[in-house]
């Protein structure tokens, strides 16, 4: 049976539609490692039992898939990594949970976050730190770092996750695995509990590129309950590609010079020589507003968190604080307990962006400074298929460095905020250690791109050949 | 939580230097998309018990919450 559990989901699935895997043992098996995971990267495993009925010839199979705590999943504990949504069970399915389920993937398990999404460590989660499974003592990444850690350590076949300004591709990137943030508008956020609504995407976290094609286009399309969904222009293709014959790859000097670590770096270089190798051309190119991204985004997306998170008072779901004296002190009381120090930061910094007197130097410029952003991958594109950076700045760093000071932590998402605010695609793709520790390589391209993308990527990884799994390299 | 909020508030200040934007139109959304409409028809909703399973106090079919207090004077 393990060996079934060591295959892509992709694999696997082939493996069930060929009628050479039971998928009733691959469920057991999974749901087996995830109730015995020891990097808290779960905060609910589903119950053992009979496994869910499934149909052989589903797109997914049977494969089961863990989902990150902040969909909502229909009778099953959506928490957010917060302690004021404890114990909210919600009465509906997120539509890409109901997507999956429609495809073949039943649910597995929910996945530890950063509260609200909020963070790049999981560190920020009222249920516990994430451990990275590479190394213990290390983060996971965030905000994603449940979802990185389960498929990382075997735990799951393969997960979901979400991406505001990086959680998806920086834990993908901490824990050696693929992670991709689609195109904004690609897939539906109905029922992902919301932090930025102008930036928050779901996407997939997988063992390899195969997987997360195979998984993004079971969640992909238009969706009536998400007026900002849109799709993808045409079906997802498993990726094919072996060369980058004719791919122009940029390579932003504004991205790869000053605070990314020399390991980082020097995976990074030897990943562009392979994708010379392949045939692609690489070239410097520029990125005048990426260095204002950070900024911009510490302001755009916590003034959003500040009006989405208005919702939590106590009364209609989640934590209610006791022995309030009236309403209001029920509201504050509530929050005061329900919300931890990160997110209070945001809402406090969000508020301010708005407030009356500071809105045209903090929330509107940074709404311009996105436009400039915009405008300088617009014009990247003239010259390039792809865009090509570290996806973080640094391997996965030891537990508490970095919760002592908020700057360091946001610092993280460095590499993968400029994408998040111009809603493109990015993957990260495992490029190989430094010291020991895996390094993550990010491609972009021009939005909906997302089939060339994955080809793009498949090539490099075939190339690399990294094998995403600790736990053989322990064996 | 004061000088933490400080330091984040240094960096973000950085968004000064870009200089004069004026004639930068701010981004609303980032996807060119069309109006998203469809029929107003009318379709089933949530029951109210099922709306009320989650409240931490549920009463009359509706959410119970503490008195606002006296009206102000």
């Amino acid at each position: 049976m393990s060996e079934a559990l060591s295959l892509s989901a992709a694999a696997a699935a082939a493996g069930v539609r060929a009628g050479e895997l039971d998928p009733a043992e691959l469920w057991h098996g999974f749901r087996t490692r995830a109730a015995g995971d020891d990097c808290n990267a779960f905060v609910w495993v589903a119950p053992d039992g009979e496994p869910p009925a499934i149909e052989r010839d589903a797109p997914l199979a049977g494969v089961p898939v863990a989902v990150k705590d902040l969909f909502c999943t229909k009778g099953v504990p959506s928490q957010a990594g917060s302690r004021i949504l404890a114990g909210y069970r919600p009465p509906y399915d997120a539509t890409s949970v109901e997507r999956l389920n429609a495809a073949g993937a039943p649910l597995l398990a929910k996945t530890n976050q950063d509260e609200f999404a909020m963070g790049s460590s999981t560190e920020n989660s009222a249920y516990g730190p994430t451990l990275n499974p590479w190394d213990r003592a290390r983060v996971p990444g965030g905000s994603s770092g449940g979802s990185a850690a389960a498929v990382a350590a075997g735990s799951a076949p393969w997960a979901i996750g979400t991406d505001t300004g990086g959680s998806i591709r920086q834990p993908a990137a901490l824990c050696g695995i693929v992670g991709l943030k689609p195109t904004y508008g690609a897939i539906s956020r109905y029922g992902m509990i919301a932090f930025a609504s102008s930036l928050d995407q779901a996407g997939p976290l997988t063992r390899d590129v195969t997987d997360a094609a195979l998984l993004l286009g079971a969640m992909v399309g238009k969706d009536p309950c998400d007026s900002t969904s849109v799709g993808l222009p045409e079906p997802v293709r498993l990726p094919s590609r072996s060369d980058l014959r004719g791919v122009r790859l940029g390579v932003p000097e504004e991205l790869t010079g000053e605070g990314i670590e020399p390991g980082v770096l020097a995976s990074f270089d030897a990943t562009l020589d392979v994708a010379r190798e392949l045939g692609a051309t690489v070239e410097p190119c520029r990125l005048p507003h990426a260095p204002h991204a950070l900024s911009a985004y510490y302001l755009i997306a916590p003034a959003e968190a500040s009006s989405n998170l208005a919702r939590y008072d106590g009364v209609r779901y989640g934590f209610r604080a006791d022995g309030a004296r009236d309403l209001l002190h029920m509201y504050t009381e509530t929050r005061e307990h329900g919300f931890g120090a990160e997110v209070k930061r945001r809402i406090m910094l969000g508020t301010y962006a708005l407030s009356s007197g500071y809105y045209d130097a903090y929330y509107g410029r940074a709404q311009k400074v996105r436009t400039r952003i915009s405008e300088d991958f617009k014009a990247a594109w003239e010259r390039f298929d792809f865009i090509a950076t570290p996806t973080a700045p640094s391997v996965a760093f030891e537990l508490g460095a970095k919760t002592a000071d908020p700057l360091a932590m946001y610092l993280n998402d460095f590499c993968t905020v400029p994408m998040s605010l111009a809603g493109i695609p990015g993957i990260s793709i495992p490029s190989g250690l430094s010291e020991g520790l895996p390094v993550g390589f990010q491609l972009a391209g021009p939005a909906f791109s997302e089939n060339a993308l994955l080809d793009a990527a498949y090539a490099v990884e075939g190339a690399i050949g990294f094998d995403a799994a600790p736990w053989r390299r322990a064996a | 939580m004061s000088e933490e909020l400080s330091k984040v508030l240094d960096h973000i200040e950085k968004i000064g230097e870009l200089g004069d934007l004026a004639d930068v139109e701010p981004t609303s959304h980032v996807i060119a998309v069309e109006n998203a409409l469809r029929a107003d028809e009318p379709r089933p909703s949530l029951p109210a018990e099922v709306a009320l399973e989650s409240a931490p106090e549920a009463d009359l079919g509706g959410f119970r919450v503490p008195s606002p207090g006296p009206a102000p004077a």
